[in-house]
This record gives structure tokens, sequence and C-alpha cells, in this order.
């Protein structure tokens, strides 16, 4: 059987009629020009040319003629296409067709295995695995007719096809869809080079997250153009020398979301590349972005089925950001069209591509243009591939690949007859090309002579029989073979059966009648069936809801902006010499405090009472590990090159909830998965902004170390990564820096060559290195996760020797017991109120932490480290009180001043004071209070949380939750495409070391990563 | 006596140096002691503004307001307020130390049905952590096991003692279940590490409620068997829960999810048991439901995130304002992972400030709690009769800013309320010479 197969696929392509010259042939050459005219066609060029009762020729693969005024060759065959649409077919510029699909080891990753700190992969390539320049989708390409045929019945006729793995993919070939030999249907061997954030199959530890991808990125363009100059150090690097050679062709990155998008666009920028970015499908949730990266996007079809949320249990655990993303996701390229924004269409994505065309429909019900769709499946990709000359259009010289469709291509009711690519005809829905409706003379000639009968024809499935009586018939028809059986009379049990061919409008055949006599029919055609107009398009456009920043719960849908406002009255903990002011007025004008003083008065200003009400400074929470898309990149002990700020996750719900809490500041941290972790990124709560919005401008830059427990891999039972002791963990500090000297000293010599020797060449940039060495010329600060006293005084031994002081200590919960020493060298310590004892570095933590290191003379703040702790810091700060005496005004600025003072930000934040920004939090009660709740939190003079209009927020969600539910609902009682309920999971980043439960929905990453790296 | 305490903590620092081996459990109370001047908060909602109490033997002989001047030994409260002593009502204290040591973790046993295992016979009363609670006026604690569906029984200890019988304040109390899942919540990890769960959400309810019915099974054997006396081989386990069909012990059921709470309501129904639910996150939605079925409810801390991002971001600060306005039963607990439980009165603090009032909140970490785990009757509140579990704070006890216990009680015996984390504190004050 199998050899039967293989056999009759050889003749598949033997038949074809062009061969190939070097190619022997085993028989008889067959050659043939393969010339075909399509006449009286409606032809549409391109976008913008429509030629009704046109011609065109092809001839070899190749239109050679297309109008109204061409001669149909005399060898030509003609198909006269009356009442027929040709269309040059689509381009899919983002496939995988013909290619195979990347290997995962069987059963996935084993956790339990080692790291993988180098890369498996034999040969002179490159050190990582993910980056897989080497990969050419042309010699891993070979044609696949049963795919093929399901991308022509969608109306494709060549896609650009690569192989969706690894960080870099190596090129995209671009072929047609014929069932020929490759070497005929590759079009461009290299048409395009792709890149994602996704490692893929890569077993190896390194990257585990979004911002180590970026930063393997980053390097590996550092890296290949430093490559260029052949280092003899690094001898022979395919993987550098193909990765240069590939930047010439288009560069296409998979971004999977908004948010990967700007991230991708980024990188563009820095390397000074315009990626094309194929998008994930919710970006109208942030088009202006889009619009902002100038990008072209590839913007796929697949809409989310709409869910079964009949059972309210089930509903109650689906986010109203999940709702929103389903009713608006069609919209979604109709909104790129809106914005002025350049992009092709894909059918990549779908489960199904046989759902493309539906779904296409689908986005143009929703508002995307029939001219917008029709270059983005034509003219866009092509031009973008460099092949416009040769697809994308129907032009005289272009490649043979067309569509003949019965109406306007989107029409609902339209259908694709033929699909011919490179000249060749494939069927498509063929049966229906002689349009069968209409009115026949039905001659039946049975043994007592000829009947006649109307037969009237209404579809290529039902007819009526017209005698004396009309009656339904039995009717089928595939455009060549006909069947027809129906009663003699009306009532009649005694049924005619008819078979037989339709040639043109004239059919014949044989019949039986109930008595089993045979006999010979003819029908022949004699009028039209009255034409029906196609209503689909009369559909007005769904009514979908509005789009809130930032999308889902707890959205604006206008952004809260600045205003001018007077809180009268309240008392003012300044945190200044000042102290406490009772009956106090605040002014707050263009984001910041303007005046502090009683009986103060503004024209214009909004009143705020703040009688009986409390007024701090907005809390700073100095470990935080909010609003990032990932925070540990645990894939190797020194990993400076990263950075949170590649990564902000501005839709965080955590971050309103946090601002509920009185938060104004966060500080994001890398974890603690290694040794030198990345660098954090201060934010301010700006709820609804963007990734760069959030960010607290001016900050100084930082990084996060750690030692101990985390970073020796203590819960891996086969640690096979350096360091796996505190010993060790102190000489990967020692030879991290010692590089860091080392590399500084190498950029000097070249600097001092470079004015004698312009020729002079470069060392290689390391970011890893750049990070350090910033660090050691006290550009970048560190804060260091640290517990217990003997890696404390180690690593600021270590700081002194390389001549730099520790910034931070964070967690630091035996900083008690060295607090001398922590002084002496002048570090700031950020630590917990009350945390202890959930693991063995900490079994000797103590509450009155803060208050010791305090009394010591230490800047001591308390920070959360914690989603859900970050929410009542100023408990937090009252258990310094309790446990120790700190006094209240020192204990508040223990998450206010100290961390601003430690964050360099106390010019800007962190207290009451004329000039600084107004990031304010008016508090029900006593801020340190259990009682106390934050009844408005202000940042820049924005009140981003206020709990009256929280409360209206609440009823607006619950009414719009309301109304996509039973949406919902309809959908699925209507028949339409309907998935089970998925609850909305939210995703937390974490610390990696804590035993605390964030509720049903949470899933935490850093046990994901545990257990990915145990 | 404060300067004698004062005296012993020198003592400790120039000798024993930081190991709380001589925190020793009190001797039994041996002469009447009397609080007065104080604010007394009963546990049932009564505050005594100026008030006494008098204690003798271990037992409450009279609380009231004005003054009196029974007892040898006079503490004056002036300022100060005065509590039962605190309950929390599910805990791991003493059956783990540290989480991450393997070797340290006594709280999981293998196994589907085990209702014959006991807590308090791994109950460890040397554990660090026990101090750390006392210190914070939380006197007793229901230790609870986990695993399997049926995790054994739980047994409340108090929190000053010399080893687990010493300790035991009631035995077996409680029946643990963790209800099967009837929530379907795929990982989003899990196709990433190949082990993508293809279930759907019906599949996750079925199997679930398959396994319910497997218990309810169990639960209809064992009560078959008790209708026989005598029996041929001893089942060990059906006769561990036996208490639960003569209702000398409760059911305490695991659950969150509303789906779950509907199931062990109905676990109720059909044997009659005494169910109060565990954790009830969702519990909120439910309160009437709660209520019309007698079912106490135990809440987690609440110190905890709401479930959904479209949440009320302070639901859970809330949620026990739902079930005090439905009249249902409750009690606020506190088995944070990292601070291990001695916050439980601040949790409490915290959902006075959105909707119950101080003394509700209190009576969930006192005499509600008591009621709940069936020992009210003794303890919970500060009343004629019962055991003198007190607790002197000089403010406000359910707010950080103001609990300070100065004095705690435990059947009189007055408790010694230092611990590691003092010890440490006074070791490096001396070191600093802090004053």
């Amino acid at each position: 059987m199998r050899k039967l197969a293989f056999f009759s696929w050889l003749l598949f392509f033997s038949t074809l009629s062009r061969a190939q010259e070097t190619f022997p042939v085993n028989g008889v050459a067959d050659n043939r020009s393969g010339t075909y005219a399509f006449t009286n066609a409606t032809i549409v060029k391109d976008g913008s040319t429509t030629i009704p009762n046109a011609t065109m020729v092809i001839k070899e693969g190749k239109i050679t003629a297309i109008g109204t005024n061409v001669s149909v060759p005399a060898d030509a065959v003609v198909l006269d296409c009356k009442g027929k649409f040709i269309y040059p077919s689509f381009i899919d510029i983002y496939a995988d067709y013909g290619i195979p699909a990347p290997q995962r080891q069987p059963g996935g990753f084993n956790f339990n295995a080692p790291a993988q700190l180098t890369s498996n992969q034999k040969g002179p390539f490159g050190w990582n695995q993910a980056i897989r320049t080497d990969v050419n989708a042309a010699t891993l390409f070979s044609a696949d007719e049963a795919k093929a045929k399901a991308l022509r019945e969608s109306g494709f006729g060549s896609v650009l096809t690569h192989q969706r793995d690894g960080i870099a993919r190596g090129t995209g070939v671009f072929v047609t869809l014929a069932s020929e030999k490759e070497n005929k249907v590759v079009l461009k061997e290299k048409a395009s080079a792709h890149y994602s954030f996704n490692k893929g199959t890569s077993t190896q530890s390194y990257p585990s997250s979004i911002m180590g991808s970026i930063a393997l990125l980053r390097q590996t363009y550092l890296d290949a153009q430093w490559y260029k100059n052949n280092p003899t150090a690094e001898g022979v690097n395919l993987t550098l020398k193909y990765w240069n050679e590939e930047q010439s062709v288009p560069q296409i990155f998979e971004a999977s979301d908004k948010w990967s998008v700007l991230r991708a666009d980024k990188i563009g920028d820095e390397f000074g590349v315009q990626y094309i970015i194929k998008a994930g499908g919710n970006e109208y949730q942030r088009i202006s972005e889009m619009a902002g990266t100038k990008a072209w996007f590839i913007i796929p079809l697949n809409f989310p089925a709409a869910m079964d949320v009949e059972d309210p249990q089930d509903a109650r655990f689906v986010a109203l950001s999940d709702l929103k993303h389903w009713e608006m996701a069609p919209a979604n390229a109709a909104m790129f069209e809106k914005a002025g924004i350049n992009f092709c269409l894909t059918s990549s994505d779908l489960r199904d591509v046989k759902q493309f065309l539906a779904n296409l429909r689908k986005a143009i019900e929703y508002g995307l243009s029939e001219s917008k769709a029709f270059d983005a499946l034509t003219k866009n990709p092509a031009t973008l591939l460099g092949v416009y000359d040769e697809v994308g259009s129907l032009e005289t010289g272009k490649v043979a690949n067309f569509l003949i469709s019965s109406g306007p291509i989107f029409a609902e009711k339209t259908v694709i007859y033929q699909n011919w690519v490179q000249g060749e005809k494939y069927a498509v829905k063929e049966a229906l090309w002689n349009d069968v409706k209409g009115s026949y003379n039905l001659v039946v000639n049975t043994a007592g002579g000829a009947k006649n009968f109307t037969l009237d024809v209404k579809s290529s499935m039902s007819a009526a029989v017209i005698s004396k009586d009309t009656v339904q018939g039995k009717f089928s028809s595939d455009g060549k073979l006909v069947k027809l059986s129906f009663p003699e009379a009306k009532g009649s049990r005694n049924n005619i059966m008819l078979s037989g061919t339709s040639t043109n409008r004239i059919w014949s055949g044989v019949g039986d009648d109930a008595n089993g006599n045979h006999f010979t029919w003819t029908a022949t055609f004699i009028k039209e069936a009255d034409a029906k107009t196609d209503t689909s398009r009369t559909k007005p456009a769904p009514k979908i809801g509005k789009i809130n920043y930032p999308f889902g719960g707890y959205g604006f849908e206008t952004m809260p902006v600045q205003e001018t406002f007077l809180i009268k009255n309240a008392t003012v903990w300044t945190n200044e010499k000042e102290g406490i002011l009772l009956n106090t007025d605040v002014l707050v004008k263009n984001g910041k405090i303007a005046a502090i003083g009683k009986n103060l008065s503004e024209p214009g200003a909004k009143i705020i009472d703040g009688t009986g009400k409390h007024l701090t400074a907005g809390i700073i929470d100095e470990h935080s590990h909010i609003a990032a898309a990932s925070i540990n990149e645990g894939g190797q002990s020194v990993t400076s090159e990263v950075r949170i700020a590649d990564n902000l996750n501005p839709d965080d719900i955590n971050i309103y909830r946090q601002l509920s809490g009185g938060v104004t500041t966060s500080h994001i941290l890398h974890g603690s998965a290694n040794t030198i972790g990345g660098q954090t990124q201060l934010i301010k709560l700006r709820w609804g902004a963007d990734a760069e919005e959030l960010k607290f401008a001016g900050a100084a830059p930082f990084i996060k170390f750690a030692l101990g427990e985390n970073v020796k891999r203590t819960t891996a039972t086969q640690n096979n990564r350096f360091p796996d002791t505190r010993m060790g963990v102190s000489q990967v500090l020692m030879d991290a820096f010692t590089r860091a000297k080392e590399y500084e000293a190498a950029w000097k010599k070249y600097d001092e060559e470079k004015k004698k020797n312009p020729k002079a060449v470069a060392p290689r940039r390391d970011l890893e290195l750049d990070a350090l060495v910033e660090i050691i010329n006290k550009k970048r600060f560190i804060t260091c996760h640290s517990y217990v006293q003997s890696e404390i005084t180690d690593i600021l031994r270590t700081a002194e020797k390389f001549g730099f002081t520790l910034k931070t200590l964070t967690h630091i919960l035996e900083g008690y017991k060295v607090a001398d020493k922590i002084k002496q060298h002048g570090a700031n310590v950020s630590t917990f109120s009350d945390w202890w004892i959930y693991k063995m570095e900490v079994v000797d933590a103590i509450a009155y932490n803060a208050a010791i290191m305090q009394k010591v003379g230490l800047n001591v703040a308390i920070n959360s480290d914690d989603a859900e702790m970050a929410r009542h810091l100023n408990f937090e700060a009252a258990k310094a009180i309790k446990y120790g005496g700190v006094s209240e005004e020192e204990a508040l600025k223990m998450v206010t001043l100290n961390p601003a003072k430690m964050l360099h930000v106390d010019d800007k934040v962190g207290s009451i004071k004329v000039g600084k920004d107004a990031d304010l939090v008016l508090w029900s009660d006593h801020p340190l209070s259990i009682y106390t709740k934050a009844e408005k939190t202000i940042v820049d003079g924005i009140i981003y949380f206020d709990r009256e209009k929280d409360k209206q927020m609440r009823i607006d969600m619950a009414k719009e939750r309301a109304r996509i539910i039973a949406k919902m609902i309809n959908e699925k009682k209507a028949g339409g495409p309907t998935s089970p309920y998925s609850p909305s999971i939210e995703i937390m980043q974490t610390c990696s070391d804590h035993y605390h439960n964030h509720g049903l929905l949470v899933v935490d990453a850093a046990e994901e990563y545990q257990t990915q790296n145990q | 006596m404060k300067k004698i305490f004062l005296f012993i903590n020198i003592l400790f620092v120039a000798i024993a140096a930081f190991s709380q081996e001589t925190v020793y459990p009190a001797k039994p109370q041996s002469e009447k002691i009397t609080i007065i001047n104080a604010t007394i908060h009963v546990g049932n909602g009564t505050v005594i503004s100026n008030g006494y109490v008098v204690f003798e033997n271990g037992k409450i002989t009279a609380v009231g307001e004005g003054s009196t001047n029974a007892g040898s030994k006079i503490i004056d409260g002036k300022g100060k307020h005065v509590y039962p002593g605190l309950i929390q009502s599910i805990s791991q204290l003493g059956l783990v130390e540290v989480n991450s040591v393997r070797a340290t973790i006594d709280h999981t046993e293998i196994g589907t049905y085990n209702p014959n295992i006991r807590s308090m016979v791994a109950y460890n009363t040397d554990s660090k952590v026990i101090n750390t609670l006392k210190s914070n006026g939380i006197l007793f604690a229901n230790i609870v096991p986990e695993g399997g569906i049926i995790s054994g029984s739980s047994s409340v200890v108090q929190l000053d003692a010399w080893n687990w019988e010493d300790a035991t304040y009631k035995a077996d109390g409680q029946i643990h279940l963790n209800m099967p899942s009837l929530f379907y919540r795929p990982n989003p990890f899990a196709g990433f590490r190949g082990q993508a769960d293809t279930r759907t959400p019906a599949d996750v309810v079925k199997e679930g409620l398959d396994k319910v019915e497997e218990t309810k099974s169990f639960f209809r054997e064992a009560k078959a068997y008790f209708k026989e006396t005598t029996h041929s081989k001893i089942n060990l386990k059906f006769e561990a829960v036996k208490g639960l069909f003569i209702k000398k012990q409760k059911l305490f059921v695991h659950c969150d999810v509303v789906r779950e709470m509907l199931v062990a309501i109905d676990f109720a129904k059909e044997f009659g048991f005494d169910v109060v639910l565990v954790g009830a996150s969702e519990s909120w939605q439910i309160a009437d439901l709660l209520k019309q079925n007698n079912i106490a409810v135990i809440l987690a801390e609440r110190h905890a995130l709401p479930t959904m991002a479209d949440d009320d971001v302070d639901l859970p600060y809330k949620s026990a304002t739902y079930l005090q306005n439905a009249g249902v039963l409750f009690a606020i607990t506190d088995e944070d992972g990292q601070t291990r439980g001695r916050n439980l009165s601040f949790n409490a603090g915290t959902a006075a400030a959105y909707g119950i009032t101080k003394e509700q909140a209190l009576s969930s970490i006192t005499l509600n709690a008591a009621k709940i785990l069936g020992i009210d009757n003794i303890t919970g509140s500060i009343e004629t009769g019962k055991d003198a579990n007190i607790v002197i704070s000089d403010g406000d006890i359910l707010d950080m800013k103001s609990s300070n216990v100065s004095y705690a009680f435990i059947q009189g015996r007055e408790v010694n309320l230092d611990n590691k984390q003092k010890q440490l504190y006074e070791r490096y004050k001396y070191k600093y010479g802090i004053k």
C-alpha cells in the first residue's frame, strides 16, 4: 500500500506539463504550453483596477495578456467566464506550510534534569541553541498537497513559510501552493528572516524569560557586528555569519500580544531595524502605540469563540477583559485600518485554515474595508517581500496565480470555483461553475410516449417538477452528473427516478418508473431563475463595547487628568522637619505640591475636604514584582544584561489594587534566582498608562543581586549550576567584577588606540559587563537580596574591594546582627516587618529588625516583595512601632521617605514639600492604624484611585459583564462557535521563596520557574 | 513583677544567650488574681469600660463593672484592654517548623482517607513559632492535619505546655475533609511542561463529584458499621469518625468555590453532620444559604487578594461583613506561611475596618471560634465559670499600632511572654548599647 501511495505521488508530479530540463523523464516527453484564455470575466487586477468583460491569457504558468482588447491565441483553451470574477490569489505572509513542525523532546522537558548551560547543537555554531540562524526554510521545505489544498480553498496561491522555532528562526522561503516539484514551487529562496521571544524547542536553560530573550537578541546584534571583523578568538561562528547575511531580507518578528509588539519594536529601534511585526490579536487595545511603531503588521484572524457561560458559577470566573476581548477581537483589523497602520492578513494561528474566509468576512462585518482586506492579502505582502513583480496582482508577465469566483470575493455567498496556481488549475467548488438554476423542459421517453414536464431547478440541491401539479423532486447536481426523482403526481407514491449527465445546459440520461420500466430522458434549458440579491452585505456593523485603559476591569475609558486641587483642613504628615501639621491645607497644581499652609485658597481649584482625615506622601515599595511579564532570568548565575524595563506589564490589576492601599511608586526588581540578577525599574503606579509612561522618569539605574539559598538553588535536587554554596556565591561576585574591570580596561585601551589608529579593532561589547562597569563607576546601584550575616558581611567587603558601595540590602533579615558593619559601609536597608521561618536562612529573622537597624542609624525601609502585602505597607510600617518602639513619624517614613532616599528620588517624592511631585494619599484615619483606608491616591496630581469612583466603576463593570455574558449566551443559542468556559487565570510574578496563598486563580510564575529549573 | 521580668531578661542575655529553652511553661495558678480598672472586652460583643476580672484556681470567678478588692494579686489595668485568649481556628503550628525543610514537616500524610490520623500526637510544644503567637495574645490553636480527602482529626491545644499531652485542650474535635475540586482551573504553564490538561470543565466537575460520591460511600458504610456493635474486624477509619454521627465531632470541609460549598451543605443534610466550611473564600456569595443550613465558616486570613481581577479590591476585607449581616457564625484564622499566624488579631481588625464592629471582629477570634471548635463552654469569653484564658493589651489588640500584650493567662497561669525573637532583640540591643 505504501509503495502504491509513493508511486501515485510520483505519477502526480510527472503528469504535470512543464518538466524541468535537468530531470530525466521516465517515458515520453509531454510538453504542453498550458495556454488558456479566460473570456468575458470581471477581472480585478489589483485593489484599484477592475475590468468588466475582460479577457486574460496565460501561458507556461505566466500571464501573457490581460484586458478588454486581447486577442485570444489560436492554441488557447478558452474558458467562458461570463458572470464570473477573476482575482489575484491571496498571499499568506506568515505560514509554516511544508515545513516540518519543530520537535520537542519526547515527554516535554525533564524538569528534574540539571540545568543545561550550553547549546546542544553540534558544529561551528553559536553558544545559544535558541539562535537558529542556520535554519533555511528552503532546505526544509517539501510541498504538502493536503495542506496546500486547504490553503488554496481559502483563496491562497502563495505563502511565505518558515520554521516557527526559536528566538532567531533563520530564513523563510516564498513558495506557491502548486503541487509540483519544490524546484518549481519556490519563488524566492531567502525571502525573510524571522524572530520571536520564544525559545521554542531549545532545551538550554538560558533564556528563561522574556527579558532574557530580549537581552539575547540585543547581545546577538552586537556580537554579529563584532564578528564582521573576524575576531580570531571566536574562530568560525556560523550562527553569527548567517545572522549578518540575513539582515538584508525583510525582518519579521512574531509578537504574541500588544505589549510584545512594543518590546520587539524597541529592539528594532535600537539596532536600526524596522521589523514587520506579526501581531497576536489584542493590539486594538493599544492602537495608538501600535501606530507609533511605524511598523507593518501581520494580523491573524483567530477570534476567540464565545465561552459557555450559561452557568453563573462558571461565568463568575471569567474576567471582564476576556469577555470584552471576545466581543472586540474581530474588530482588530478594522482598528488597524482606522489608525492608518499598514498591514497584511494571515491565516496563521487559526486552528483550521478553512475558517479563514469566514473570519475574514467577520472582520469586514466589524468594519474592515474590502479594499484594505484585499490589499492586505495581495499587494501588501508581495511588496513587503519584494515579489510584487511576480505575484499580488494580475499583470502581464506575472505568475498565473488567480481565483475564479462566482462574485465579489468577500461577499458571503460567493464561492471560489477554481484557484489557479502557476497556470495550473485546482478545483475548489468547480461543480458550481455551471449555474444549474433555471427552468428546463424535461422530456421523459416512456414506453407510452414522451411525457413533458417543466423542471424548475432552484439550486444544485433542490428542484420542483411541474406538469399538472407542482411536485418537489429530490434533485442533485455536481455540475457534471445529475440525479432526479419525483412522484408522478401530487401525493403519489410512484416515483420516477432519473440520472444522467449535463453538458452545457442540456441534460440527458436514463430512468426507471415505479413499474420497473426503463427509458431515456432529456432536459433542455429554457430560462434563468429570477436573480436574488446577496443580502449579506447590508448587515449593520455589530455593536461592541468601548476600549478602556487598561483593557478590562477597572480600566478608564477616559484617562484621569491632572487637576488643580486644594485639600483642606487635613492632618498632614510632612515627613519634613515641620512634622505633623494639624488642620492644614495642601495645594496641588501642575502635578506638584504648590503650597502647604492654613487657610489656603486658589481660584478654580477643586476643593477636597480633608477634615478628620490624614494626608501623607504616597507609599514607596522598595521591593516589588508587580507589573512585569517576567521577573526571573535564572538561566545563568550572572544576568546583569537583562532589564525589567524591557518587559513591563501595565495591565497588571495589582497596580490598581496597590493604589487602593496608598502605593504610588514601586521598585520592580528582578527575582532572586541568581547571584547577579537583572536591572530593575522604578515605576509610578499610573494605572492605565503604557509601559513607557509607567517608568519613573529620571530615576537612578539599579540592579538586583541575590545571595544565599535561592541563588545556590537549594530546592533543586540535582543542582549543577555554580554556585552551590555561599562560598561559591562570593566567588561569582569576585569573578564578575574582576571580568568587568578587565573589560573596562580593554575599552579604555581601545579608546586610546583609536585616537592614533582609526582602524583599531573595538573589543566585543558585552551587555552583561557593561552593567557591572556601571556599578563599579557608581552609575548603577545595587539592591541586594541578602539574609544571613555571613553573606552580608562578605558582599560588603567585595564591594569595598572594587571601590563601590552597596546601595541597598533588601530582605536583610539578619541585618540587625551586622547593623554596625552595614552602617560603616554606608548601605541602606529594606526589610520585611515580620516575616520569618519560611526557610532555613530566615529562622533567626526577628520583627525587631527594622527597629534595631533604625536605632543603629541606618536608613530603613519596609518593603513588600508581595502583591498582597503591598496593599497595606502602612500596616507593616506600624509593626515597627509595636516591635521595637519606633516613633509613628519614623515608622511612616519607612514606607515613604526612607525608600525614596535609597532610590535617589527623595528630591521628587517621599514627603509633602512644596515643589515635590504631588504623590499623595488621603487616608480616612490615622495612616498607621488598621482601621484606615486610602480614600484617594494621587500620582503627579492625578487621582488614580478614588473610593467613590471605585464604587461607580464596580456598578458599571457589573452591567458590562452582564451585557456581554448575555450576548455570549445568545451566540451559543444561535449556534455560533462556542468553547467551554475558561477561568481568567492570573499569573503572578514573585521573588520565588514564599509560602503565601494568593487565591484560586493565581498561578505563581516563580513556582513554575522552580519546577522548570529543578 | 515587671522588675523580676526585666531581671530574668537580663539574665537570659547574660547567660542563656538566644534560646527559648528558658521560657518555661507556667505553674498552676496559686493565688487569686484580680485585674482592675480595665476595659474588658468580654468576647460576646459586650464591653465593660471600667471593669474587673477575678480568677482563681484557673477559673474566672467574677467579672463586673466598677471595682473590687478581691484577690491577693492585683493587676492595675488602667488604660489597658482585657480580652479573652485569642484562638487560632486552623493552624499547622507544631506540625511544621521550616516549610522548606522536609524533615521539619509533619502535616501531610499519605493516603486518601485518613480520618484516624491524629494531629496532636505530632504537635511539637517546643516549636519556636509558638511563643511568637503567645506574645501576640494567641493562647489556643486548632492543630490541623492535611492531605488526601479525609486528612484526620484536629485537636485544640493551649500554647503553654511541656508536651502534647499537657497541651491538649480538646482532643479530636474535628474531622477534616478536603473537598474534591469542582473547579476548573487550567494551568497556563501546563502545556509548556508537556502536561497539558485536556479535561473540560465538565470533566473536572464530574471527576470531583465521583470522588465526593466515593467519600459519601465511606460515610454510609461507616454509618452502617456503627449499627452493629461487635465487629470481627475493627475498622480504625470508621472508628475515627464515630463522633461525627453522635455530634461529638464536627466535619470541617476545606473548600472555596460555591459549587464545592453547596456540595458540603448537601453533606450536612445527608448525614446530619455539623459542618463547618474552612477557607470558603467565596462564601460571601451564599451567606444566606449558609445561615439557613446552619453552616459555620472559618475564613482564612483576610489580608488576601481578591479572587478575580474584577472583584471589589477590598473583597477579602469585606467578606466577613457579608457573613455577619446574614447571621452566619464565623471565625477568622491566620495561616500565613511567612508570619505563621501571629497577625491573627490584625486580620480581624481589618474585617472591622470594612464593615463589622470591633467586638464582632474580636468574637471571630475568640467566642465564635470557640463555638465552632466546641470549646465555648470553657473558653472564648470572659465570663464567670470559664477558664481564665485572658490577655491584657496596652491598647486595642486589633490594631498593630497599639497592640502590645503585657500579660497573658492560660487557665489562670501567668504565661511567660518571652520568645526567641525578643531574646535576639535583647541580645543585639546589648551589642549596640540600645536602651
